[in-house]
């Protein structure tokens, strides 16, 4: 009787004790998160879109990634690698991640060197359609030293080891759940797409593409206190000035993502008094792509390429330099992004060591000058007040995405360029066809039929090398290559390919900065690209949710396990 | 039936005008029709502000005199882009009207009249039917786009591209409500009588059979304007046809949409305007029906 009254008692003091331990984690409740872009796969490899990444990084965790001021932070491991504390070899060629002890998969097994090992293995096999390769880039070979050290072999000296594992697009898969997964099996994979076990704070209980995911607790995260909420509900669809109003008005959610809409409609929501906006700065940038190549339709399948010869007029730099003279970047900030938008003359505006100071003059309009300009240049204004020279007469077509802000700037930007001489024309394509890829569209911005194209690009993590890379000649979009490539503007110059080697063999930070600043340099004065923005990104928060860091350098959810309720 | 009754002192038309006038809504709908237009035509000559000129500093303002509807996010004047939006959105309507008006009307007369060609005409007419319009028009408007734009410049490109493409997605109601019409009247005994008297197709077509299924082609020429006017607007809408400085009543209610609670005169102006065109054209054609309905004589 004693026994078993004594046995009672010790089964209930141990039911209180797990229910104290639970009390802590999950004691905000529920979550509920809204991306407008909904996600299509929780597996980030397969998927180059930023609402997938962003929504499986509640899930799965890299070794290392960036905080909301661009620094490295330790993840998953004891200390970040460098050559001081011996992680990175004197001839930097290797690296070597030191795993935390303890840390567990969502299915109670232990996370090993070896998830590590298979996680490399898995984006660098060449059926396996990778989005991250550019991550792996030059890596020869990871091994496992033992269960709880990894080393990273490169096939050359690797000034910026931290690509591998470092960031939320390349975080640490299962080993045990993806093994039949690696190469052309990967996309047919779905279960564990859809589902993928990880070490974040959260795991998948539901997941219909494309519209809802839910989340639970993940019961095996290391930190037995977090993450502070039991459940989150991630919603996708809708559009962002509706993303806007559920969190700042009606108080339906209580994050909403990427809200590009008029400043002006977004304070006024904010008025609402259900949630607040707030904003990061990484290194977006709105930039026009110029085309150096002809987009002339006559030209049929060698229009916009190398091959179909160069560009009529946007090859002169005075026209390039007097179209980037006439904007008014200070308006264009205000009037599309108010506190999210600043006006810059760089490509590359950030971190700040990375910023040029050479182009800022284009941040003061002056249109008489580059009236002046092209008159001096021989760009004569015609009966029609169109300027033109040799037949060639100054007409641009100018094409972005379809997005109010954007037709906004293209007004404001038509607007003075008229006062130049100069016809636009202006022409917007939907979302979903102008970034959406596809081959057989003559509508995407890697295509480029247009004589100006406009959108923003960026990069994650802190270092601009393999960003810089992107307007190298090898990366100019052809037909050859399936129109694959970043180099939108077709720039090809053989100096600028000779800074980006060096770029990747040198390994001094200051000096990288200079061949950084060169290089964006010489886009800009060159008539490549000329930047607009430099764009934070916007997201909304309601009032009472606590512990939000917005970060631009990874993704937005990188804290989540920290996010609580204010009572 | 032209002559059907000898006791009418008046001619037909005046007596068709006559009956119309009594239809209130059909009065006033043509009365507010004619008014729409004559403002969008003349209008911008007397109100002479340029519907894209910008102006930061006067964004987001409500109606004041220097602008009577207020202005955009920019700073332009909505009452400009009114007028200057109706006349294309007016125009797109009239010519898009026209167009699959004369196509359903041949294609539906051409198969009531020559039987061979009837089941093949009515097909085809089927295969329209079934067609899903908007995908149709995105597809069209992609692949011919550029090759309109190099030829007419990029506004009268893309306006006969939306016309064209508007009619040829539309004329299927018109072909199937004149054939029917003219099957029935085959069988009347003044075609027979006509037919009987040596008479020809192009006669039987132009003097017996035309003049009198004139009334359900107007009216379904009425429900055409009205439903172009709307896939214009809805094309605008979608961010495709014309070009985003370009305005249109369509693309006015579109980019307005965003800030209908900062200042809902942009919703309101171009929707309104919409709706009472749609209506006061469904209405001229209600009146329309009634004012030629030929047995309206012997009430």
């Amino acid at each position: 009787m004693t026994l078993k009254s004594t046995l009672l008692a010790a089964v209930a003091v141990a039911t209180i004790s797990v229910m104290a331990a639970r009390a802590e984690r999950g004691a905000d409740g529920h979550l509920n998160l809204l991306y407008w872009q909904a996600p299509s796969i929780l597996n980030p490899f397969l998927s180059g879109g930023i609402k997938d990444t962003e929504a499986s990084s509640m899930i799965l965790e890299p070794l290392a990634r960036h905080d909301e001021n661009g620094q490295l932070v330790p993840w998953l491991v004891r200390e970040i690698p460098t050559v001081e504390n011996g992680g990175v070899s004197a001839d930097m060629t290797t690296i070597t991640w030191r795993i935390t002890p303890g840390l567990k998969w969502s299915d109670g097994t232990k996370f090993t060197a070896d998830d590590v090992v298979f996680t490399a293995k898995y984006c660098m096999s060449p059926e396996g359609g990778c989005q991250q390769e550019s991550k792996f880039f030059d890596v020869k070979t990871v091994d496992a030293l033992d269960d709880l050290t990894v080393k990273v072999t490169f096939e050359k000296p690797k000034p910026y080891p931290y690509g591998p594992f470092v960031g939320h697009d390349s975080p640490i898969l299962q080993k045990e759940q993806f093994k039949n997964c690696v190469g052309a099996a990967a996309p047919n994979c779905t279960a564990e797409n859809f589902a993928p076990r990880g070490t974040g704070p959260f795991r998948v209980t539901d997941f219909k593409a494309n519209d809802v995911l839910t989340l639970e607790a993940n019961p095996f995260y290391r930190d037995p206190g977090k993450p502070g909420f039991a459940t989150v509900t991630l919603k996708g669809g809708g559009d962002a000035a509706g993303a806007a109003r559920a969190v700042l008005q009606t108080g339906e959610f209580d994050y909403a993502w990427n809200l590009q809409i008029d400043p002006s409609l977004l304070a006024e929501m904010a008025k609402g008094g259900k949630g607040e906006v707030i904003t990061a700065f990484g290194a977006a940038v709105e930039r026009m792509q110029v085309n150096l190549t002809n987009p002339d339709p006559a030209l049929g399948p060698d229009r916009s390429t190398l091959k179909g010869g160069a560009h009529p007029f946007l090859t002169d730099p005075i026209v390039t330099k007097s179209l980037s003279m006439a904007i008014d970047r200070t308006v264009l900030a205000e009037v599309g992004y108010g506190a999210a938008g600043k006006p810059t003359c760089n490509v590359l505006p950030a971190p700040a060591l990375y910023r040029s100071a050479a182009n800022d003059d284009c941040l003061i309009q002056d249109i008489p000058k580059a009236n002046q300009m092209l008159d001096d240049a021989g760009w004569l204004r015609g009966s029609d007040g169109i300027r033109s020279k040799d037949g060639v007469r100054l007409s641009i077509l100018f094409q972005t995405s379809t997005n109010a802000v954007r037709q906004d700037t293209q007004a404001l930007v038509k607007s003075w360029w008229t006062k130049l001489g100069i016809e636009v024309e202006l022409k917007n394509v939907a979302p979903a066809v102008y970034f959406g890829g596809s081959q057989s569209s003559p509508d995407t911005y890697q295509k480029h039929y247009a004589d100006i194209g406009m959108f923003t690009n960026t990069f994650t993590g802190s270092d601009p090398e393999t960003y810089m890379k992107n307007w190298t000649c090898a990366q100019i979009p052809a037909p050859e290559n399936n129109w694959l490539g970043f180099n939108i503007p077709r720039f090809c110059n053989a100096d600028y390919d000779a800074l980006a080697d060096k770029m990747s063999q040198t390994a001094v930070l200051e000096d990288r900065a200079a061949l950084a600043i060169a290089m964006n340099d010489m886009l800009v004065q060159n008539g490549a690209l000329i930047p607009l923005v430099h764009r934070g990104d916007v997201s909304a928060r309601a009032k009472n949710l606590t512990g939000v860091r917005m970060n631009s350098w990874d993704s937005e959810l990188w804290n989540i396990a920290d996010w609580g309720r204010a009572q | 039936m032209r002559k059907a009754s000898p006791l009418a002192h008046r001619s037909r038309p005046h007596h068709v005008w006559a009956r119309f006038r009594r239809h209130k809504m059909a009065y006033l709908g043509l009365w507010f029709l004619l008014l729409v237009t004559i403002l969008t035509l003349l209008g911008p000559m007397i109100w002479t502000l340029d519907p894209t000129t910008l102006d930061i500093a006067a964004k987001h303002q409500g109606p004041s005199l220097r602008h009577p509807m207020g202005t955009d996010q920019l700073g332009r004047d909505l009452f400009a882009a009114m007028m200057i939006g109706g006349r294309t959105s007016l125009m797109v309507g009239f010519m898009a009207m026209f167009l699959s008006l004369v196509l359903g009307t041949c294609v539906g007369m051409i198969a009531a009249v020559f039987k061979p060609l009837d089941g093949p005409l009515m097909r085809l007419t089927d295969l329209f039917l079934a067609l899903p319009m908007l995908p149709l028009l995105l597809v069209v408007i992609m692949l011919w786009r550029d090759s309109l734009r190099t030829a007419f410049g990029p506004e009268s490109g893309v306006f006969i591209l939306v016309v064209c493409v508007i009619s040829i997605t539309s004329w299927m109601q018109t072909a199937r409500i004149v054939r029917g019409e003219v099957l029935a009247l085959k069988e009347r005994e003044f075609i027979l009588a006509a037919i009987s008297l040596g008479a020809g197709p192009r006669h039987l077509i132009w003097q017996h059979i035309l003049p009198n299924v004139l009334s359900p082609i107007f009216v379904s020429a009425t429900l055409g304007f009205a439903s172009a006017i709307l896939t214009e607007s809805a094309l605008s809408f979608l961010g495709l046809g014309f070009p985003s400085d370009f305005p249109t009543w369509g693309r006015l209610l579109f980019d307005g949409t965003n800030y209908m609670t900062l200042t809902p005169a942009r919703v309101i102006w171009p929707g309104l305007a919409l709706s009472l065109t749609v209506l006061s054209v469904n209405y001229i054609g209600d009146g329309l029906r009634d004012a030629m309905d030929p047995r309206a004589d012997t009430q």
